[in-house]
């Protein structure tokens, strides 16, 4: 046990010290150059913490009518939250050396030698080629998923906005839990948030719903027996799935404005012109059924294969009962149909409710609405926070959304998917 | 008597399905309308979206012309010809290869990287645009067509892993054991038996990165800055966003040289592509 110890705290002290003790010479120099490369970064890491701590201290000042370059609060904070997730790691790391120190001398107490450089990297290969096959994804994620996020999250703690805070100009600092409370206290951050989340919900139910309704009838229209050419209906009810939604969306637009084409037939008839993006009730409405017309098609198509799987032996049973259309639909076909379809609802849902797409391209969140805080009448929170950042530099609320609005969504499907098949399976648990 | 009841019944049938008809008739002019009127609008004289007449008074090819001769298009076509490809092949290996690790091999932290994969889907890539923007510029990586392709390829990864491991899932173990005790190694089972035998799921993976860049406009926008290295999307979006709708129907005709290839290959694979949707939910 003594061996075990020792090299276990050798491990600790300096990496790779336990595993040269116990003459593992490959993996004492992998670790220990670890420990090494991580000392020789070690001014630079303290920098970045500090610069994370302080945000900056210099600001941009002119001397003599020139300007001279201050701290840059972003560059130090994006610079301090890459520092943490390298620590982080080199903390797992160190951790994971100690444990192997003690498994190292737990195989030289068991008579083992320690594997030459050849059989090593053949071990690795062998024995952590599911680790070596992850790699490349966790690299990218943890740098193009997992650091936005944190960065976003460090954001909504401080007052990085235009116009007083805005780097290089300015420094930022942090501001604590200001921006929440602001969020959920300050009438105008408030009212605008809770009507704005009212507005994605009412959205997305209405419309996930609505599609589900329509795509499901017209796959039972199109699947009627006695119906010919079914393939035709199907591949021209498919069209709008299949043209790319931001084409689709555009023309909407266009064809809805002012100026186009159904306005200029009203207007040859001598009818008045309809305000389809003007007025926030028609706008909302249009919104949603122009989503009919681009989604409903995935549910027809959907549908119109669980449809063709249902055993007719079933309605053939129903016939001999003397069910009508209606019994038969509401017995069999609904929910074989919901209970297949459940799981696909809800990602639909999720979906609807960040549906930046649509409300971008139709109505840019327009028409202006004076009583909320940088949104309009039909944004969703997904394109308020997109407006708060592109084009008002309201970084830090924008940054508080965000965080909200991740934690409602994942919450959601975590709860729905939790509830799936997938969840179930052995190999989940 | 019976033989009235059945002509009753006859008629019934008949009505009813010349009312399926009818509605199916009608859905079918909803959804053609917008396309159509797209299409005549790609074809008609002047660069207005207003016209004075429902159909046009001439037809004319000019615009798909100039399309050619006097705007960026073939370049933007040709950009995200590339961005599409790259980001396919990349997005195939790698999605594969973690797939193949999760599917089939028991090691630490699996089930928890499950999880958290499962929670960073959740996060749409939108909501951290500043973040994304700053760490692209760390990296020199803005306004390169790479700060692109490596956004997608990134991001298409948690999703697409779940639903390659769960088709991979359903591969029988017996093959690889059959193969490990012919001596064969971890990377031979893939690339021999596991890779092959899930090409259903990959080529739809492969579909939906291809076809990924040609829709997207919001990271072009954020990332590009040099007008040669513009993408469709954005390039299109440009010409109809800008308060002046003077592009209108140059608009059209790029939309249609965008949209008829895409939608005749969605077309051609809709089982694959709804198949593959339905599994991806209900199996993981």
């Amino acid at each position: 046990m003594k061996r075990v110890k020792k090299s276990m705290i050798l491990s600790s002290i300096f990496m790779g010290l336990g595993q040269f003790y116990n003459k593992d010479y490959v993996k004492g120099i992998i670790f220990s150059l670890v420990e090494v490369i991580f000392l020789l970064r070690l001014p630079g890491i303290f920098e970045n913490i500090h610069g994370l701590i302080t945000l900056g201290e210099e600001p941009q000042k002119f001397v003599n009518g020139v300007i001279v370059q201050g701290d840059h609060s972003i560059y130090m904070l994006i610079n301090g939250a890459i520092t943490l997730i390298v620590v982080t790691l080199f903390a797992m790391i160190y951790i994971y050396n100690v444990n192997d120190a003690q498994k190292t001398a737990k195989a030289v107490k068991a008579g083992k030698k320690p594997l030459k450089l050849k059989a090593f990297l053949k071990e690795v290969l062998n024995k952590n080629f599911p680790q070596l096959m992850i790699t490349p994804a966790f690299i990218g994620i943890v740098v193009f998923t997992i650091l936005p996020i944190l960065f976003t999250v460090l954001l909504s703690f401080t007052n990085y906005s235009s116009p007083n805070y805005l780097p290089p100009r300015n420094l930022v600092s942090w501001v604590g839990l200001k921006n929440y409370k602001n969020l959920f206290e300050l009438d105008i951050w408030n009212g605008t948030f809770i009507k704005v989340a009212i507005w994605t919900l009412q959205w997305a139910g209405i419309s996930t719903v609505l599609n589900y309704i329509v795509g499901m009838f017209l796959a039972i229209l199109v699947n009627y027996k006695g119906i010919k050419f079914k393939k035709f209906w199907r591949t021209i009810l498919m069209l709008p799935y299949a043209i790319p939604a931001f084409i689709s969306l555009l023309v909407f637009r266009l064809g809805l404005s002012g100026p186009g084409p159904i306005n200029n037939i009203l207007g040859q008839l001598g009818l008045e012109k309809i305000a389809f993006f003007t007025d926030p009730f028609i706008a909302k409405i249009m919104i949603i059924v122009i989503n009919l017309w681009l989604g409903a098609p995935y549910f027809m198509i959907l549908m119109s294969g669980i449809l063709t799987n249902i055993d007719a032996a079933l309605y053939e049973a129903a016939d001999i009962d003397g069910a009508n259309a209606w019994q038969k639909f509401r017995n069999i076909t609904f929910p074989m149909v919901l209970f297949q379809t459940a799981p696909i609802l809800i990602m639909t849902f999720a979906f609807n409710f960040n549906n930046f797409n649509i409300i971008y391209l139709l109505t840019d969140g327009n028409p202006v609405n004076s009583n909320f805080k940088y949104a309009g009448s039909t944004d969703i929170l997904i394109t308020w926070v997109f407006k708060m950042t592109n084009d008002q530099g309201q970084y830090h609320m924008a940054s508080v959304v965000a965080i909200v609005l991740f934690i409602f969504i994942a919450l959601v499907s975590i709860y729905s998917l939790k509830r799936t098949k997938s969840f179930e399976e052995e190999d989940m648990i | 008597m019976e033989k009235t009841l059945n002509e009753k019944q006859k008629l019934s049938d008949y009505i009813t399905k010349l009312v399926v008809i009818a509605i199916l008739t009608i859905a079918s002019i909803i959804v053609v309308l917008p396309v159509i009127w797209i299409v005549l609008s790609a074809f008609k004289t002047g660069s207005s979206l207003f016209s004075s007449t429902i159909l046009p008074q001439e037809y004319t090819l000019i615009h798909f012309k100039e399309l050619f001769t006097e705007t960026d298009f073939p370049i933007w076509y040709l950009n995200t010809l590339k961005i599409a490809t790259i980001n396919m092949l990349i997005s195939v290996v790698i999605t594969s290869i973690t797939a193949y690790a999760f599917a089939r091999f028991k090691f630490k932290g699996r089930k928890i990287s499950l999880m958290a994969i499962l929670v960073l889907q959740m996060f749409p890539a939108i909501l951290a645009m500043t973040a994304i923007y700053i760490i692209l510029m760390k990296f020199g990586l803005l306004d390169t067509h790479l700060g692109l392709i490596l956004i997608y390829a990134v991001g298409q990864i948690p999703y697409n892993t779940w639903l390659v491991k769960g088709f991979m899932g359903a591969i029988p173990k017996s093959l690889d054991e059959a193969a490990r005790i012919d001596g064969a190694s971890n990377i031979t089972i893939f690339t021999k038996i596991i890779f092959p035998l899930s090409r259903p799921i990959l080529v739809l993976v492969a579909l939906t990165n291809f076809m990924g860049p040609w829709f997207d406009y919001i990271f072009p926008r954020l990332v590009i800055k040099t007008a040669s290295k513009k993408t469709l999307a954005m390039g299109l979006f440009e010409w109809v966003r800008s308060q002046s709708t003077t592009h209108f129907t140059r608009f059209a005709a790029g939309a249609i040289l965008v949209a008829v290839p895409i939608a005749i290959l969605f077309v051609y694979l809709q089982k694959h592509l709804v198949h593959g949707l339905a599994q991806g939910a209900t199996k993981g």
